[in-house]
């Protein structure tokens, strides 16, 4: 019933759709990234240090799944089984076909049977080598893409809430509301972001959700002047006054009326937050003071790369990932950014009235 | 000057226009001669304005401009870019509809006429500013030495149409392209406005090409008419002539649309809505440490009362605070005052129980293309508030309800689904009217519901708006500064000025014979025909 404009898309929307789609930069670059972050979800069967399914003594075994303990392959101990031990390989190799993954070291395995000393450079066992302890890169990159992505999605949502909640309510309500509203901000966007998060590496282990609660307690700080200009724009609007004046409560002519028209500005935004949020995390952890050592984190590779000179692949591959990943994420935000603005809309708008009015010769 | 005045000035031969191939005017063939006034007139969407850019080479490059056109001698076909440079504000002068934004709010007026003045006559320093404040003079503008170095933003609408006039005239311009100049102006300033022009067009023996919508305008203003429909010239001829003995249908449509008839009598005395010394005041800004000045009194204490199945006309300039009294009446600002509804005090309910009875009063705003959500499809707007004042009716309910009321408004029944863009201006007030039915008002304010409209849609609007009142006994707050609608609607009028009541009684009576010099004047201003 009531939200006809995300059930069914608005003649608007569609040719907002349209204009994205005429933008080929931001076309392609949104595919090449949606077909990363679809590839990156399923990181695990991409690398890991486990066979995906195997057949072994006439019964099948899901280690990706199940973990199951060495006596089982003809090992001695009841510990989980490691897959790259020489011992089971050999067992394995005898009388079980196994599928593997394309790359088989997960993130965070240490190659024990290195020829080289880590940080190894590019072969056919490490496509784009190890880092220094002895970690193969590229699955770190695979898992800190998806890491990066995620943790960036979660804090732009819950920014995006927090924004257009607390904006929402000071540009509708205006007046003292809004006085004091904004004054609240000011003082608390004025809180020093990168001194309370080494505060509290000092009490805590910084984890994933910790990093995502700090931050998002400063991030939706941008999004409340946009969408309070925008509230306070629409309230005075004639389709505002009139839901008033038939009774509407407040908080459904803010959900109904206003809200969609302030997405406009609001959406345009996210792509920015976006890369935003990635590159914070990424300097954070470059710093360390972000996500907990060994974690796959594309920051750290760069930390990496710094102290490693001596191997370049380390800092190139770092270099290639986070920049690929926030340019394509930029494009996409400039061709959203045209796609939304107004005055590329209006070439195509001329509305047409369905009938004229005839004269009645 | 009389000796030129029948030799043309402007001339179009078949003159066509297209945008991208899709014609919008259609082999006009017209004349501006010497010292005449030619009024070109049609519906919004009729081609009038874009004709006249269209012979000035100022229509955007997709559009293709085909046919003879002649200034005097000149060939307008074969001019270069500075030719035409030359030709715009030199020998042509333009003021357009938007006092409001066509003056650029960041310069004096002394500078901007004076870049004119720089660009066509290389006047510069003194005598420009000599000259400037000569053309203020001519346009009748008070005090011309203080307001040459006045900023837009400290003029009135009218006087700023006044500083673009001067602009327009400010090279002795052979024809003066006037669009529209007065449709955003109040009534009385309409007058003086077109006085100015008409005179200044005789002593610079200018011609004038006068775009408008108003037939009351063109038939005191000017001399020969030419009327456009749908980009295709209906017929061209001396005002008197075409007024007296229309020859096409078209024509006959326009001048019969003036709004006529009165609305049915009412025979309750009993009184529906009833006010006393309802007054709204907007506080001023406090400074620091000064003190704050006093309150700005919008609408002072006024008195008034309506029975069930009457129509209150609220008339008034722009700022009399017509549209703020209604406000203040549907509480939608802060109000002093009583307010009484059915015999409940309407002023001291608040929250839910102010919700409850919100839907006894309805609303319709002016502008037909804001009062309505863009995102939302005709059905959703019109059920809305059905949906939250009985949230007990089944969907089947909802649907049927939504349908009757958009017969009732006479919108076609397919239109349920549709978005309010796919709608002419006329037809989206229609379904604003319907939105304000489904809930069974007993009262519905009318905020210049048919300002916006041509005119014969606005008489259709009418007639529907009597006819539903007619139907359903409907009371109707209705706010106009068009006397003529007002007199087609009302049966009782009061007059606002500067948020004070003039004065307030039957709307004939008031009409035919004001007892006020304000009403007067504004009775005049509008030049009612007199009605059968």
């Amino acid at each position: 019933m009531a939200f006809a404009f995300t059930s069914k898309l608005s003649p608007i929307a569609r040719r907002r759709i349209e204009v994205f789609r005429r933008n080929r930069r931001a076309r392609v670059s949104l595919w090449i990234f949606l077909a990363l972050f679809v590839v990156s979800l399923g990181a695990e069967l991409i690398a890991n240090d486990k066979p995906i399914v195997m057949h072994y003594d006439g019964e099948w075994y899901v280690p990706l799944l199940v973990d199951y303990p060495e006596t089982e392959f003809g090992g001695f101990l009841p510990t989980r089984t490691d897959y790259h031990d020489p011992f089971i390989r050999e067992q394995l190799e005898k009388d079980a076909s196994t599928i593997w993954p394309l790359i088989p070291f997960s993130y965070q395995t240490l190659d024990m049977q290195m020829m080289r000393p880590s940080p190894s450079p590019p072969d056919s066992r490490h496509w784009l080598g190890t880092d220094d302890q002895g970690r193969d890169v590229l699955a770190r990159v695979i898992y800190g893409f998806r890491l990066s992505v995620f943790f960036a999605l979660v804090l732009t949502g819950s920014s995006l809430v927090m924004g257009v909640i607390i904006g929402g309510i000071q540009g509708y309500f205006g007046g003292k509301t809004d006085l004091i509203g904004q004054r609240l901000t000011e003082i608390w966007s004025g809180l020093p972001v990168l001194f309370l998060l080494i505060i509290l590496a000092s009490f805590v282990q910084p984890g994933f959700w910790w990093l995502l609660g700090i931050m998002l307690l400063f991030s939706w700080l941008g999004l409340v002047d946009v969408v309070r200009a925008e509230f306070l724009r629409a309230r005075n609007l004639e389709y505002v006054r009139a839901a008033k004046a038939m009774g509407l409560p407040s908080r459904l002519i803010m959900w109904r009326h206003v809200l969609p028209n302030a997405m406009v500005a609001t959406l345009t935004f996210i792509p920015f937050l976006f890369t935003g949020a990635i590159t914070t995390l990424t300097a954070l952890d470059f710093l360390g003071f972000g996500l907990p050592p060994g974690s796959p984190s594309l920051g750290e590779l760069v930390a990496q790369g710094k102290n490693n000179l001596h191997a370049p692949w380390l800092g190139i591959t770092a270099f290639v990932s986070l920049s690929l990943m926030l340019s394509l994420l930029v494009f996409i935000g400039e061709g959203l950014r045209d796609a939304f603005d107004p005055r590329h809309i209006q070439h195509a708008s001329s509305a047409t009235p369905l009938t004229r009015t005839q004269p009645n010769a | 000057m009389h000796d030129t005045r029948s030799q043309p000035l402007l001339r179009l031969d078949k003159l066509s226009i297209a945008f991208d191939g899709k014609p919008v005017l259609r082999e006009l063939t017209l004349e501006v001669r010497r010292g005449e006034t030619l009024a070109l007139v049609g519906e919004s969407g009729s081609g009038k304005s874009v004709s006249a850019l269209g012979t000035m080479n100022l229509l955007p490059d997709n559009a293709q401009v085909t046919g003879g056109r002649w200034l005097g001698d000149t060939d307008l076909t074969t001019l270069k870019k500075r030719e035409w440079q030359a030709l715009r504000g030199g020998r042509v002068g333009f003021v357009f509809q938007e006092p409001m934004t066509s003056l650029n709010p960041l310069h004096t007026v002394a500078k901007q006429i004076g870049e004119t003045l720089r660009l066509h006559q290389g006047l510069s320093g003194r005598a420009a500013r000599e000259r400037t404040r000569q053309l203020l003079e001519q346009v009748k503008l008070p005090r011309p030495d203080e307001l040459l170095d006045a900023w837009p933003h400290q003029l009135s609408g009218g006087q700023r149409q006044r500083v673009m006039i001067a602009m327009a005239i400010a090279n002795d311009p052979e024809l003066l392209i006037a669009d529209e100049p007065t449709t955003a102006l109040d009534v009385t300033v309409q007058q003086e406005i077109l006085a100015l022009l008409a005179e200044l067009r005789d002593r610079h023996g200018m011609g004038m090409l006068f775009i408008t919508h108003d037939l009351n305008l063109v038939r005191r203003h000017a001399d020969r008419i030419c009327v456009l429909y749908d980009g295709i010239e209906q017929e061209t001829g001396p005002v008197g002539e075409v007024f007296a003995a229309p020859r096409s249908a078209y024509t006959r449509t326009l001048l019969d649309a003036e709004p006529a008839g009165r609305p049915a009598p009412v025979s309750s005395t009993q009184a529906l809505l009833e006010a006393r010394g309802v007054a709204v005041s907007f506080q001023r800004p406090k400074r620091l440490f000064a003190r704050r000045p006093p309150a700005f009194e919008a609408v002072k204490p006024i008195d008034l009362h309506l029975a069930p199945g009457e129509t209150l006309g609220i008339v008034g300039e722009s700022g009399s605070g017509k549209t703020t009294l209604a406000m203040a009446l549907l509480r939608l600002v802060e109000s002093r005052g009583e307010i009484e509804l059915d015999g409940e005090r309407l002023d001291r309910l608040t929250g839910n129980a102010l919700r409850k009875r919100r839907r006894r009063i309805q609303v319709v705003f002016q502008d037909p293309y804001g009062s309505l959500s863009p995102r939302m499809p005709v059905s959703d707007i019109i059920s809305e508030g059905l949906r939250f004042h009985y949230p007990e009716l089944a969907d089947d309910e909802v649907k049927k309800r939504v349908q009757a009321a958009i017969l009732e408004v006479g919108l076609p029944a397919d239109c349920a689904a549709r978005y309010p863009h796919e709608f002419s201006g006329g037809q989206r007030q229609r379904i604003a009217v319907a939105r304000a039915l489904i809930l069974e008002p007993a009262l519905v304010v009318l905020d210049e519901p048919t300002s916006a409209l041509d005119r014969t849609v606005q008489k259709q609007l009418v007639e529907l708006l009597r006819d539903l009142q007619a139907r359903r006994g409907l009371s109707f707050l209705f706010i106009s500064h068009d006397l003529a609608v007002v007199r087609a609607m009302a049966h009782r009028v009061l007059v606002l000025k500067d948020g004070e009541l003039v004065e307030q009684g039957d709307c004939q009576t008031l009409l035919s014979a004001p007892t006020s010099d304000y009403t007067r004047a504004l009775v005049n201003a509008a030049g009612l025909a007199a009605q059968s």
